[in-house]
């Protein structure tokens, strides 16, 4: 690692903290959603982000991309504000959805995580059925008053997410007992159940096998119609196929981040240039 | 590496692999043999230990019974006054006349009758004249256990050949034991005395049942107040509480009290619940008050371990949908950690139940013939009653003992039997 950041220092690239954010415009539909500025991560004594401001436009998607350790999912995580269950995390600086401070005291984390739902590396569907498992957010929220509604509510949800066909039979199965592609996309149902703004989706297909991780690709190509998806990849090919815009992350710091076409094709920065053609990662 | 690295002898590295591999394999054996000889050694151990001990007990599950038809002389039974009656005299002088001998003046023949017969048979004919009076002057047929010394006898533990000094009964009550059992006025049964009576001065109408309702009450009150209290506590340090220099020094002092000697907690117990707070001594509720106090740092260690076992991904899925801490903590992650829990607690409980010496602290040591009043009532329970019949002088109550260890060990089983079955209820598949 060393070495290679001396050889991108060694080509005199831009200082590290400026960052380049070229807005995604296409179409007047996609507005801001997510607005981030100067946004600082510390865990404990070690810093892990570095004055990263990035833009999220609605109803797109947004890949964050980079080496592991780059600090992309702990980007991720303060946009629900999930690091505050890390022990000795902190976050400095601004994430406005929608304007509104995320970190403001005003806002309440439990109702910021239905407006912006998660989805993680490793399926993890809760130990029940796979109708609890879609029922379960809109039961503590309240969502729904009667059972007929709740039950429309985990079909479209289930629909949604593309597995309605292949569970409307065994609703009443552990949701753990279906396999790891099935399982994300019950994951992906229950968040879109509580009707979020956002989703975040952090490596959703790492566990995955090519079909299944082609499944979520093309869902998450449907849902990006109605919601702001962020999703942390690893693979440029994903990012590629699946955003609209990309943030490159490295070494805690936003490099640089644009429509997804331009990053790909015409990087600015030459360490975007080098991990995007397999240089280093 | 470097690309100077001398080239490998396929062959020889080869052989030398070989080599290795079979010692490894060999190792590989002699750790299985260790490991299966240490199941061998403890097993061994086990079946030696209730071995001995069913052994020793077994016998207190035989008694010999007497029948008797005892005809109820107006004579010596006083209408007006039945409870002044001399009924085990009585009863000694009508087994004497069964046997063809009378009562000398002194009344020695019917006092060593006495010996060999249970005051039971008194005990019973005195209610059942008492219930009904215009029984005097008829027969009543009686049936009753021989005393602890004479069922010695028939059991063979009592030998004539041991000199006449230095058993507990002289040739004589041995003939009248051996005419008795020729009569056919004896017969063998299943003690069942032993589990449907409490602590008796008398060895042969001694039984269990007063220790092991005392040790029901006495878990239940320690597993209201542990299992609870515990399982609060450890969740709210795990889940809750800030990891300061304060949560730190707590968990440090919670895994110091495990390991306190359980004496130091009757101590405890005899200053704070009895001097000071003045629940009554020798009660279930203060033996369950200081057993409870015992069995909490197990609970909370226990607790603890387990909710740490719940994967974290099943928190952040929880959080990740909008539940509360709260929420996530009631919902998920407790559920999932019941089994262990259930576990940690069920054998807490187990400790608690075998423990003895902080409730001798609390005065459970003393005498109580009867089944607990309440759980403020004196009660003993069954590991101190194993305790007392130990110290008992007479031989009888050494087989009593081993029984109750028996009895002991039962409750215990069926306690893990009820911890598996928890188990099994709150599993749930991932």
């Amino acid at each position: 690692m060393p070495a290679q950041r001396d050889d991108s220092q060694a080509r005199g690239t831009a200082p590290v903290h400026i960052s380049v954010d070229r807005a995604y415009t296409d179409g007047p539909q996609h507005e801001v959603k997510i607005r981030a500025r100067d946004v600082n991560v510390f865990y404990g004594d070690k810093q892990a982000l570095f004055d990263v401001s990035l833009d999220v436009p609605e109803k797109a998607v947004t890949a964050l991309i980079g080496p592991s350790g780059c600090g992309k999912s702990t980007f991720l995580r303060c946009i629900n504000r999930m690091n505050d269950t890390i022990p000795g995390a902190t976050v400095r600086g601004r994430i406005e959805l929608d304007g509104e401070d995320v970190n403001d005291k005003a806002i309440d984390p439990v109702i910021l995580r239905a407006r912006v739902g998660m989805v993680f590396q490793k399926p993890n569907p809760f130990p029940k059925t796979i109708f609890e498992n879609v029922a379960y957010g809109a039961r503590i929220h309240g969502l729904t008053s009667s059972k007929a509604e709740l039950e429309a509510l985990v079909e479209t949800s289930l629909k949604k997410a593309g597995l309605w066909g292949e569970v409307a039979d065994r609703l009443h199965q552990p949701g753990t007992g279906l396999s790891g592609g099935q399982q994300q996309r019950l994951v992906i149902a229950r968040a879109i159940a509580v009707s979020p703004e956002v989703i975040l989706m952090d490596e959703p297909c790492s566990a995955l096998d090519p079909i299944a991780t082609a499944r979520i690709e093309e869902l998450i190509d449907e849902l990006r119609h109605q919601y702001c998806i962020v999703i942390v990849t690893h693979s440029m090919a994903q990012a590629a196929r699946v955003s609209q815009k990309t943030a490159f992350f490295h070494l805690g710091k936003l490099v640089e981040a644009g429509p997804t076409g331009e990053i790909f094709t015409n990087p600015r920065d030459s360490r975007t240039q080098d991990y995007i053609t397999g240089r280093f990662g | 590496m470097t690309d100077a690295a001398p080239p490998i002898d396929k062959t020889a590295f080869r052989q030398g692999l070989e080599a290795r591999l079979k010692k490894r394999y060999a190792q590989e054996r002699r750790f299985r043999l260790y490991g299966q000889l240490a199941i061998v050694f403890a097993l061994g151990f086990l079946v030696l230990l209730v071995g001995r001990i069913a052994l020793q007990g077994y016998s207190t599950f035989i008694d010999y019974e007497v029948t008797q038809t005892i005809y109820v002389d107006p004579a010596k039974v006083d209408a007006a006054d039945i409870g002044g009656s001399n009924f085990d005299l009585l009863v000694a002088e009508q087994m004497l006349a069964k046997l063809g001998e009378t009562d000398d003046k002194l009344g020695e023949a019917s006092g060593e009758m006495m010996g060999i017969i249970s005051n039971d048979f008194g005990y019973q004919l005195l209610k059942r004249v008492q219930d009904d009076p215009s029984l005097i002057g008829r027969k009543v047929t009686l049936t009753g256990p021989v005393k602890a010394d004479a069922a010695l006898y028939y059991k063979g533990e009592l030998k004539r050949s041991t000199p006449q000094d230095e058993r507990k009964l002289d040739d004589r009550q041995l003939d009248w034991l051996d005419r008795m059992q020729a009569s056919g006025a004896v017969s063998k049964g299943f003690n069942i005395g032993f589990l449907t009576k409490s602590d008796s001065t008398e060895p042969e109408q001694a039984g269990v049942l007063g220790a092991v309702i005392g040790s029901a009450m006495m878990l239940l009150v320690t597993a209201v107040l542990a299992v609870p209290i515990g399982v609060l506590a450890a969740t709210y340090l795990e889940e809750f509480a800030p990891k300061n220099r304060w949560t730190d020094l707590i968990e440090v002092n919670i895994n110091n009290l495990a390991a306190v000697p359980s004496i130091v907690y009757g101590l405890l117990g005899l200053a704070v619940f009895i001097n000071w707070l003045h629940v009554p001594r020798s009660s279930p509720l203060v033996g369950g008050l200081v057993l409870a106090l015992m069995a909490l740092p197990t609970v909370i260690i226990a607790t603890r371990s387990a909710l740490k076992a719940v994967p974290p991904s099943i928190r952040e899925a929880a959080l990740g949908v909008g539940a509360s801490r709260t929420q996530t903590v009631f919902h998920h992650v407790l559920p999932l950690a019941m089994p262990g829990v259930m576990t940690g607690a069920i054998l807490s409980l187990a400790h608690a139940l075998g423990e003895t010496a902080p409730l001798l602290m609390i005065g459970m040591i003393s005498f109580v013939p009867g089944v607990p009043e309440g759980f403020t009532g004196a009660a003993t329970v069954l590991p101190v009653q194993v305790f007392i019949w130990e110290n008992a002088s007479e031989r009888a109550f050494h087989e009593r003992t081993a029984a109750a260890i028996l009895v002991l060990l039962a409750f215990m089983i069926v306690m893990n039997l009820a911890a598996i079955l928890l188990r099994r209820r709150f599993e749930r598949r991932w």
